[in-house]
């Protein structure tokens, strides 16, 4: 039995990479139709087996599942194992991402009809899921580094879709290059426990905490700190870079050059939540370091309320989207450092629904303008493009945690979690949250207004000419609109409040930081949650927020630009995006620029070129000078030169001198 | 009664000779092989004088083989010698520095 469900597990993979294979290698023969009628099989199937699997893991309570398929490669006593894991929370995973990525695929149909690069482009969606899935079905850290990098690849073929966009290829490498610097703490850590726990399989390390958790290491001379506080410290600096944390996520933004399905496949849904998956899924480790769920909080309550505000001033849609999902990793983040992991995998799924739908409407505007991302350019939408209108409108109040929409209660669940919380930094993190529930409804709504409603400000050539996507657009935006507006409120209940959760023991919390327990004897089931939402502070904020948007927007934009002009200062901050940009550009991009040009000019040119190549020829051409005033040709000096020879050899061997 | 010490000194003054006349000559390329001839007559010395004092006869055979293949050499010599005047119009040594690096 376990060995059918492993196989099943692993063909959820396989069904993807062998679409991938299809699409890529045969593209050509299969064409376009059958290219999108064999993939969306493919993944459709897939979807259907991983609900199997998470009916199976989660209903029918089924143990948790460890099988090795085969040894990849064995070092001494380490031996790197394809293996799967399957349990509540990778069978969890497997659905959302599995969800997702169907809609995604159904939704491309429509999106990419008419670009050239179709075959291509459906080759990536599909190998991007194959990577992803194995990322969620690792069973040790080898495995999942794979998956990470898997998907870093594939997000970097995707964000540079369009190649022969300049800003696209800018975005690509951006990604690519700000990921290496998180995955190079993450392969750090995978070295830090392989060194001190001699296993990369998951269950054989945690089970080997103990023995470790008192052991301390110098990283600063002389300055012992615990080991698993480095662990942890190293992995959640490869979360940073996937998940997008402050100061790592400058490649979110930029990644909005890609299509717009991949925008909400990789960009939203998935991939950035990665990092907030592998958190959940080292809890154990994580939960004996206070030192970083204190960082984690802390970072994660920066980012949900800084990047929220970037996303106040963007003029292109998909780019306030994406700051906004930045802000919403911000949110995971803060709940993975309160300990709040169910808190964070819950708020992961809702997200992943509602943001999904948001960018895939967004996508559905843009198809409809031509391609126009300008929110400037847009206004007065609604009322051609009632179905996209209409489920963006559910998406913006799912996010904008309006009851009983999804994000109400994950949103709320993690303010509640980090007002539980006792970790250094909650504090800090609870009012940082809290303004980012004024904030996210703020720009949301902006977003909505500007692009729907208010004045017409289309292309005069598109006006009239403008209409509803066709319906492989539409059906994913409904299929998601359902979970967006539904999913809050009936899993809160299972994730958070029962017991066991749907997660169970997947994660681990230590009792003393279990603030989701202490939340859960106050919780009283989710209808009473939302009507007694009127006595929190996050739905109040929510609603001012909501306000404050449709005054500053819509009913007073005199009074937004005199503001603007009045701090200039800030809106210039928040136009520059707080300098992380500038500072980049500045002082790493050039000073890897002027280091390079040092190299090349000192270590190139005069050392290797100078010195080593043509210092090479010159030294012989100078000994030959000198050597050459021998060869003078005449036979009596190389007769005496003989002689000499002879004689200072007999003279060797038999004077034996 | 002449003594091996004596053949052996006068192979050894003819062969320095030879040698001499090699690196000291030159003008003539013919004093350059009848040098070299030189050389090989003290050779031949020491052949004969050991196979002489050591009762062996194998020495003498030698002896008779490089004269055989001396007299080749002097005749090729004089060939190439004679070719080379053509050529070049002297046979003065010193002119011989066609090596030269």
């Amino acid at each position: 039995m376990d060995k059918t469900l492993s196989w099943l597990g692993i063909s959820v993979a396989l069904l993807p990479l062998l679409g991938a294979l299809l699409a890529g290698l045969g593209g050509k023969i299969l064409g376009r139709l059958w290219t999108h009628r064999v993939l969306n099989t493919l993944v459709g199937i897939a979807f259907f087996i991983s609900l199997y699997l998470l009916k199976v893991m989660v209903w029918d309570n089924h143990a948790p599942i460890d099988y090795v398929f085969y040894t990849w490669g064995t070092a001494g006593l380490f031996h790197f194992d394809v293996a799967i894991l399957l349990d509540r929370l990778s069978t969890v995973m497997l659905s959302t991402v599995l969800f997702i990525s169907f809609m995604v695929h159904i939704y491309t149909i429509g999106y990419m009809a008419d670009d050239p690069g179709y075959q291509r482009f459906f080759s990536y969606v599909s190998l991007f899921t194959f990577a992803m899935l194995i990322l969620v079905l690792a069973d040790n850290f080898f495995l999942m580094f794979f998956g990470w990098e898997g998907v870093g690849l594939v997000s970097y073929l995707l964000i540079g879709f369009w190649f022969k966009r300049e800003p696209a290829n800018f975005g690509s490498l951006k990604a690519f290059l700000v990921n290496r610097v998180g995955d190079m703490g993450f392969l750090l850590a995978i070295a830090a426990v392989l060194m001190y726990f001699g296993t990369l399989n998951y269950h054989a390390v945690f089970d080997q905490i103990p023995n470790v958790v008192n052991r301390t290491m110098e990283v600063v001379i002389s300055y012992p700190v615990p080991v698993i506080s480095v662990i942890c410290f190293l992995l959640f600096i490869g979360a940073m870079g996937k998940s997008a944390q402050i100061p790592l996520h400058v490649w979110l933004p930029e990644s909005m050059e890609g299509p717009t399905p991949i925008s909400a496949l990789i960009h939203a849904a998935t991939m950035v939540t990665a990092g907030i998956y592998m958190v959940a899924r080292m809890s154990p480790l994580f939960e004996q370091s206070s030192a970083a769920l204190s960082f984690i909080l802390m970072l994660g309550g920066t980012t949900a309320f800084f990047m929220g505000l970037l996303a106040v001033v963007q003029y292109d849609i998909k780019r306030v989207i994406a700051y906004s999902t930045i802000s919403q990793l911000g949110y995971m983040a803060v709940a993975l450092g309160a300990s709040a992991y169910d808190g964070a995998i819950f708020h992961l799924i809702t997200h992943a629904f509602f943001k999904a739908l948001l960018f895939l409407a967004a996508g559905s505007v843009i198809i409809a303008l031509h391609h126009e991302q300008d929110m400037r350019k847009m206004g007065g939408l609604a009322r051609y493009l009632p179905v996209t209108y209409l489920t963006f409108v559910i998406g913006t109040l799912a996010l904008c945690a309006i009851p009983p929409f999804s994000g109400f209660y994950s949103k709320d669940a993690i303010i509640e979690a980090v007002h539980l919380s006792t970790v250094p930094g909650a504090a800090y993190a609870y009012y940082c949250v809290l303004a980012g529930a004024f904030v996210t409804p703020l720009y949301m709504f902006r977003a909505l207004f500007m692009t729907f409603h208010m004045d017409d400000h289309t292309d005069p050539h598109l006006r009239g000419k403008i209409k509803e996507s066709p319906w492989v657009v539409l059906l994913p935006l409904v299929a998601l609109a359902i979970p967006s507006v539904l999913s809050g409120e009936v899993l809160i209940g299972p994730m958070l409040a029962h017991h066991p959760s749907v997660l169970g023991n997947s994660v681990f919390v230590l009792p003393a930081h279990n603030v989701l327990q202490q939340w859960a004897t106050t919780f009283r089931g989710a209808n009473v949650m939302a009507l007694s939402a009127g006595e929190t502070l996050p739905f109040w904020f929510a609603i001012a927020g909501i306000f404050s948007a449709w005054f500053f927007v819509v009913g007073y934009p005199k009074v937004t630009e005199s503001l603007k002009q009045r701090f200039s200062w800030i809106y210039s901050v928040l136009v520059n995006k707080y300098g992380f940009d500038a500072f980049n550009q500045k002082v790493i991009v050039r000073g890897t620029q002027e280091a390079g040009e040092v190299f090349y000019q000192v270590s190139d040119e005069k050392l290797i070129d100078g010195v080593m190549v043509n210092g090479t020829g010159h030294l012989v051409r100078w000994a030959a000078k000198i050597t050459r005033r021998l060869q003078t040709g005449y036979l009596y000096h190389y007769a005496l030169a003989m002689v000499i020879g002879v004689v200072v050899l007999l003279a060797w061997y038999v004077g034996g001198f | 009664m002449v003594s091996l010490n004596e053949y052996l000194m006068l192979a050894a003054v003819l062969f320095g000779i030879g040698m001499a006349g090699i690196i000291l000559n030159r003008k003539n390329l013919i004093v350059l092989l009848m040098s070299i001839e030189l050389i090989l007559l003290a050779v031949n010395t020491n052949f004969i004088a050991f196979s002489y004092f050591l009762g062996n006869a194998i020495g003498q055979v030698f002896v008779f083989f490089i004269l055989t293949v001396a007299a080749a050499e002097a005749a090729i010599g004089l060939a190439i010698l004679v070719v080379f005047y053509r050529k070049r119009g002297t046979i003065e040594v010193q002119n011989l520095d066609t090596l030269k690096g």
